[in-house]
This record gives structure tokens, sequence and C-alpha cells, in this order.
């Protein structure tokens, strides 16, 4: 396999221990449809609501939750393909939040987005040649072996065969496309790619390739990656830390080891229950936790904590008191164990959802297994 | 061609006639660079309230086929021969006009790419309603009254509200969930799911198989699910084809396919899937090489350029004979089918599973 396409950033771009990127509360709010029988103007459609995360040069944060939580709309308003309504996202420093679309359009080449539709972001007029050398076209540059190679060296990077240069995307299949947008979002060899679902349309053996493709080019130029995917076993494999959101909000953060192994949040506990292993003897003593009703509505979010109208430990193991606090007082982000933020106000850990295997006593050397019953007033 | 005629019995009590019959189906595309064999000698029959997975590579044939069947090749530059009868009718022989009477009422598809099968400028309730409208004479209201108890159904949150939304207001697995609705709206007796859950989470995925599995029961419909999710299959399918360079390479009964998966590129399906119980710190383990060319294919196997095992066979024959679609003996019962296509001796290859491939798993 040809690895002349991407070159290292030039040197001196190197930031020190520095954040590359540090997003902090930002807001989507899309305008509020017309409401049912009046007419007039509904609320805002809190898409993202205040969610915070940083990311260091060569790391790699998973997005993972519930389809319409607002995980394609943070990675848009990340790499400021849409304007966010609130908040702040430092790149390199730089609030891109200020930044006028002329003084935009040198960071762009920083910070590439792959589609989670490989069909829509793809011009079925242009060929795929056009398509992945783009990104040249549009920032004025001419790569040193000329566009062709470079492209054709990309696309054999993606494991597509550079020979199809000249063909259009309806003659491709949806992984095969899947790996055109990945291809050309490596061409101008950006720091920050958003990833929004990039393999999820790939079967497992080419999943497996692009996934050693997406860490070895992170390996080889400090590559950062969000990674956006609801198939939590590849995000489990790719990623250093991993955000859990609901709602339009960051559940949890924390480690990927940790998210798996000790999660605190109710909802992360169902989203990890639900996943189904392909082994029969384990799948037998899993506990299964169903979340009950409706996602609620992003224009119209539950007071309190915003998971609270599903939450099985709200329903299940809260008193009333206890109840009350979560409807009426909404929960903080913050590190309930170090490193590991948790929004909720009963976290608890639990590490019997994948494996099933009883959480014997003492069987984790450290900290205490079920934490926290915090006060209530 | 001899695998077209494999003799469709399964238990003595269930061989009633197949709903949908695919007979050494081809669907070759003329390009630039040459004859692209997408499909290439399929075959595989599907009796109502079957649900049969289709897995396999990316860009092995499998929306090419399901396209053949809905008849989206017409008019077309595809070439497509051999024949898909579907109760009676030969689908590769009809008009397009008859294909538009069967396509909505009679069968019914879950495209992969939820956008194309959306039109951007209208509502995606008026979209769901007109398919219903264009079968069914009922009014316009209760056209949208179902709509509505459609949207609900697949999961979408404030349906009646959603109604007016035009598809890029709607998350990917929103908008993948409208077109399922879209879909199910018309009960066909044949539904195609394409990928239908690739974009939607893990408890939203469930419900959406739940609500595949209920068409089933309810109308006694045949479904063809075609995943890369290999858990997914377990769950729902009875049937599953494993589909490499335009053929089926190995097919069978879900149960006996995973108990004893004989075919290398199954094998190496099985290995490259991360597992969320465990703990890989190394590399995932894609198989090596990359998929054929559907232009100049290999001869003999197609899957010999990346075969460990075609030194197994004696002869270079993985080199120089296309291996038939032919039964195995490892099945648990003897009523089972699963064929396989592979030269490797059928004891040979339960002993490679057993010792080389099972401990990798
Ligand atoms: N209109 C066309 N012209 C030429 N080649 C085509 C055309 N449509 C599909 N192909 C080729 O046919 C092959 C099979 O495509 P198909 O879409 O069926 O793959 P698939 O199995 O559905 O893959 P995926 O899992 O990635 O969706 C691909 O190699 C594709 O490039
Ligand atoms: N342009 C828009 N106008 C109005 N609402 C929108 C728009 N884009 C997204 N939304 C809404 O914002 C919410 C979050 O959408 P988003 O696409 O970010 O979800 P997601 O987490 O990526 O979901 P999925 O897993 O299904 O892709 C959804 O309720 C969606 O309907
Ligand atoms: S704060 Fe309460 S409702 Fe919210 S997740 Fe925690 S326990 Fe459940
Ligand atoms: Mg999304
Ligand atoms: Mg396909």
């Amino acid at each position: 396999m040809t690895t002349t396409a991407p070159r290292p950033a030039p040197a001196g771009a190197t930031t020190t221990s520095e954040k590359l990127l540090e997003v902090e509360a930002i807001q989507k709010y899309f305008p509020g449809r017309r409401s049912g029988i009046a007419g007039q103007k509904g609320n805002p459609i809190r898409a993202v609501d205040g969610v915070s995360f940083s990311l260091a040069a060569g790391e790699t944060l998973g997005l993972v939750g519930e389809s319409g939580c607002g995980k394609s709309t943070t990675g848009r308003a990340v790499s400021k393909l849409i304007e966010p309504t609130g908040g702040t996202i430092r790149f390199e420093g730089r609030d891109l939040t200020k930044l006028s679309p002329r003084q935009m359009r040198p960071m762009r080449r920083q910070m590439q987005m792959i589609f989670q539709d490989p069909y829509s972001s793809l011009n079925p007029r242009h060929t795929i040649g056009t398509i992945v050398g783009s990104p040249f076209r549009i920032q004025g540059e001419k790569p040193k072996a000329g566009v062709k190679r470079t492209v054709q060296d990309l696309m054999a990077r993606v494991g597509l065969n550079p020979e199809h240069y000249n063909r259009y995307p309806h003659e491709f299949s949806g992984g095969q496309r899947q790996r055109i947008g990945i291809a050309r979002a490596l061409a101008l060899q950006p720091k920050l790619i958003v990833c929004d679902e990039p393999v999820s349309a790939l079967d497992v053996s080419v999943q497996a390739q692009v996934v050693n493709l997406l860490e070895d080019l992170q390996q080889e130029f400090g590559l950062a990656y969000v990674f956006i995917a609801h198939d939590l076993s590849v995000v489990r494999h790719i990623s250093d830390r991993v955000a859990v959101m609901y709602l339009g909000k960051i559940m949890e953060i924390t480690d990927r080891d940790a998210l798996y192994e000790r999660p605190m949040h109710p909802y992360t506990h169902a989203l990890l229950s639900a996943v189904p292993i392909p082994d029969p003897a384990i799948e037998s003593r899993r506990e299964r936790i169903l979340l009950t009703g409706d996602l609620p509505s992003p224009s119209d979010p539950p007071s309190g904590c915003v998971f609270h109208t599903r939450c099985p430990k709200f329903k299940n193991e809260l008193s009333d008191s206890e109840r009350d606090h979560c409807r009426t007082v909404e929960p903080v982000l913050e590190d309930k164990r170090p490193g590991q933020s948790v929004y909720c106000h009963f976290p608890q850990v639990r590490s019997d959802l994948i494996d099933g295997a009883p959480a014997a006593a003492g069987a984790a050397g450290e900290s205490p297994i079920r934490t926290t019953r915090p006060r209530v007033a | 061609m001899t695998d077209t005629q494999a003799p469709p019995v399964r238990t003595p009590e269930s061989n009633d006639e197949a709903l949908l019959r695919v007979e050494d189906l081809r669907v070759h595309f003329p390009t630039g660079d040459g004859l692209v064999k997408s499909v290439d000698g399929l075959s595989f029959s599907l009796r109502r309230g079957e649900i049969l997975g289709i897995v396999g590579e990316s860009g092995s044939g499998k929306s090419v086929t399901s396209q053949a069947i809905l008849g989206l090749h017409k008019g077309s530059k595809a070439r497509v021969s051999g024949s898909i009868w579907f109760e009676g009718t030969d689908l590769v022989a009809a008009s397009e006009h008859e294909m538009r009477a069967f396509r909505g009422d009679q069968m019914a598809m879950i495209f992969q790419d939820p956008l194309s099968a959306m039109h951007p400028f209208f509502k995606i309730g008026d979209q769901i309603a007109e398919a219903y409208l264009v079968h069914n004479k009922v009014s316009k209201r209760d056209a949208r009254q179902r709509t509505i108890e459609m949207l609900q159904k697949v999961g979408i949150p404030n349906a009646a509200g959603r109604y007016d939304d035009y598809p890029h207001q709607l998350s990917g697995g929103m908008r993948q969930r409208a077109m399922i609705a879209m879909a199910l709206i018309c009960r066909p007796k044949l539904l195609i799911a394409d990928e239908p859950t690739t974009a939607l989470d893990v408890t939203v995925q469930a419900q959406i198989l739940e609500l595949i599995k209920d068409l089933r029961d309810e109308l006694d419909s045949a479904v063809i699910l075609i995943t890369h999710d290999l858990g997914v299959v377990a769950e729902t399918c009875d049937q599953v084809v494993v589909m490499y360079g335009g053929q089926a390479v190995e097919q069978g009964s879900v149960a006996e396919l995973f108990a004893q998966p004989e075919m290398p590129y199954t094998w190496g399906l099985l290995a490259s899937m991360p597992r969320m119980d465990r703990v890989r710190s190394t590399r995932l383990m894609p198989i090596p090489g990359s998929p054929p060319s559907l232009i100049n294919v290999p001869n003999g196997c197609v899957f010999n350029p990346r075969c460990r095992f075609s030194d197994r066979v004696p002869g270079r024959k993985c080199f120089t004979e296309h291996p038939e679609l032919s039964p195995t003996t490892g099945s648990a019962s003897p009523l089972a089918v699963h064929e396989v296509r592979c030269h490797i001796p059928a004891e040979e290859r339960q002993q490679i599973l057993l010792t080389e491939i099972r401990p990798t798993l």
C-alpha cells in the first residue's frame, strides 16, 4: 500500500501540551417549528445544549448516544459547518466563534469532517477524482505530486482502486462511498477530523481496515478525532475517552476503560446493557436495562435532570424526596471519581453490565464499588 | 450451473411454495473500464414468514441484488439475467409498468441511503402519506392519521409534530426511521431492508427489528435483511446468505451457520469483528488484501487471492476451478440446509474450524 499521500504537518506548528480543541458550553438551538393548533412559533429546538469537552493532539474522543441526541450537530458546530448559537470553540487557542468566514477559511484545512451520510455528501455529478481533489481547489492549493497523483494515493490509502478515479458516486457501493468521504477528509492533512459514523456503512472486515487506517494516520501525523458512532464495540476499540450524550447534553465523560468497566450514569448503564454480545453464554447472564417512554422533545426538555423521565434508577430505586431532587434540580456534569465526570445526582458504579459477571465484593481492587448516595436536602 | 436447482426441502411440514425464488441472477454493468459483474449467479429462495439475512463484503452485490428484485435496474444500462420468481411472475421479464404495481404494495424497500428515497423539498409526513394513498383508497385525512401512527411505531417522538418536517430537519437516525415508516405503511408481503439500522443506536435498533418481526408475524410477510451486523443476523434472521464478489459463498440456517461456519471468508468476517466484551488493545484483524475486481474476476474461487487456506487444496484447484455451492456434511441435523462454496474437503474444513479458527474468535 502506498503511503505517500499525507505528509506530516510542517514542524514549527507543534503545539505544546496545550489542548488542540477546547469546546466550552456550546449550544445550537434551531428555530422552533410551528405548534400544531395555534400555528404560533414553538420553542427553539435545543439540539445541543451546553456541551463542553477538550481534545489533545493525537487523541480520540468517542461520542455516543441515542439517535437525535445531538451528536452530528455537535460535530458540525465544532467544525464550524454550522454556527453555534452559544459557547466557545477554541482551536489551538483561537476562539473560532469569533472568526469571520474569511478568517475561518485557513482554519478549515485543519479540521475536516467525514459525514454520516455518504450519499448526500457526495455530488452525484462529480467524478471521484474531482470529489477527493476538491479540498485542494477550495483552498487554492497545488500538491507537489500533482492533484491526480495525490488523489490516487489517497484512494489507495483508504482501500479504493485508484483506477476508479473517473467514476461517479452512483457506481460505488455504500461502503466504497464512505471511503471516498474519508479520502477527501484526509486530503489536506488536517489536525482534527470529526468522523460522523465513519464506519457504520462498512462490513466488519472493511470496518476493521478503516479503523486500523484511522489509527495509523493518528500515529503517524498526530491526528485528533471526534469519533461519533453508535457501535459501542468500535468506540471501545478506538477511543481514548468517551462522552455519552442525551438530549443535547453530556451525561458522562471519562476514559474509555472507566466508561466500559465502571460506568456511573444510569443512561450509560442502559446503553451498555443493550448491546448484543455474540456469545449466548455471556448473553444469558446479562441484565438488560430497558428504557421506557419516548425520547423527550428537545424543544421542551424535562425539568431538573433531563433524563429523569426515562431514568430506570429514578423509577425503581429512589425515594420520593430523592425523586423530587431529580425533578427540580438540574445536575452538573462534574467529577464523581477522579477523571470521571457524571451528570447525575445519584451516580453509581456498575461493573456487571458487559459480561454479566456478578459484581463480587472486592472484585475490583480499587475504591468501593457501589458508591455515593448523596444526602438530599 | 448446477447450484440453482438445490431442492428447497427443509423440514417436512413446511415445504410450501417459496414467495420469492431467485435463480441464477446476474446483474452486469457495462462501464468504460469493462463489464462490472456485480451479481454473478446468485440463487436463493424465501418463503412467507421467513427472514433472510444477507451479509458480506462491502461491494459484493447486496444492494444491487435488492434493486434487481424491485426492478430498479429497468431502463438503466444494467444487464439483468436469470429469474426472480415472485408469486408466479418472473420479475426479470416484467415490464416497468408491472413492476410499479408491485412496488410499494406487494413489496417495499428500506433503502440504504435515506436521503435518496426522500425528496428534500417535501414534508416527510406528506411523502409517507403519498406512498399510502397510491395503493389505498382513503381520504387524505385518514392517510395523515395512519402516517402519524406509523411514525410513532418506528419510534419518532412527537410524531404529529414531526409530520411537517423536511428531511434535513431530522437527525440521521430519524430520517432512517421515517423511511422505514414509508416502507411499512403499505404492509408489504415482501420487505427488503437494506441496512435498516446502521444509523440507529442500539436501543432504537432493537425497536426497529421488533417492528420488522411484527410485520412478519402479523402478515406472514417475508423479509430480506441486508446488514453488516452479525449480531443482528443472529438475533433476527432464520436464514442467511454470505456474499462475496457477487456470489453466495455460504448459505444456510442461522443456527447452522453460526454454530458451524465453514467458508474461509465467513471465518474472516467473524474474526474482524470488534467485541464490546473484550478489551482489545491490539489491532483489529481485517481480512488481508482487497476486494476482488468485479471486472476481472479471479479464476477459480473468487476468494482465492485473500484466502489463507488455498494451499490446503491439492493441485491448485482454488486457482483453476470455480467451486460449486454444495451441501456440507458438518450439519448437526440432516435436514438443515447448509451450503458452502469451497474446495477444501468438508472434514478438513471442520477440522480447521475446530483447531485454527475457534480459538482465535
Ligand atoms: N450503476 C453501477 N455501475 C457500475 N457499477 C456499479 C453500479 N452500481 C453498483 N456497482 C458496483 O457493483 C458492486 C456491488 O454494489 P452493491 O451496491 O450491490 O454493493 P453492496 O454489497 O450493497 O455493498 P455495501 O455493503 O457497501 O452497501 C460494487 O462494486 C459497485 O461498485
Ligand atoms: N436543520 C435542523 N433544523 C431543525 N432541527 C434540526 C436540524 N438539524 C438537526 N435538528 C434536530 O436536532 C436534534 C439533534 O440532531 P442530530 O442530527 O445532531 O442528532 P444525532 O445525535 O446525530 O442523531 P443520529 O444518531 O440519529 O444521527 C434532532 O432532534 C434533530 O431533529
Ligand atoms: S439525576 Fe436522577 S434522573 Fe437523572 S440520571 Fe441520575 S438518578 Fe436518573
Ligand atoms: Mg447524526
Ligand atoms: Mg449496499
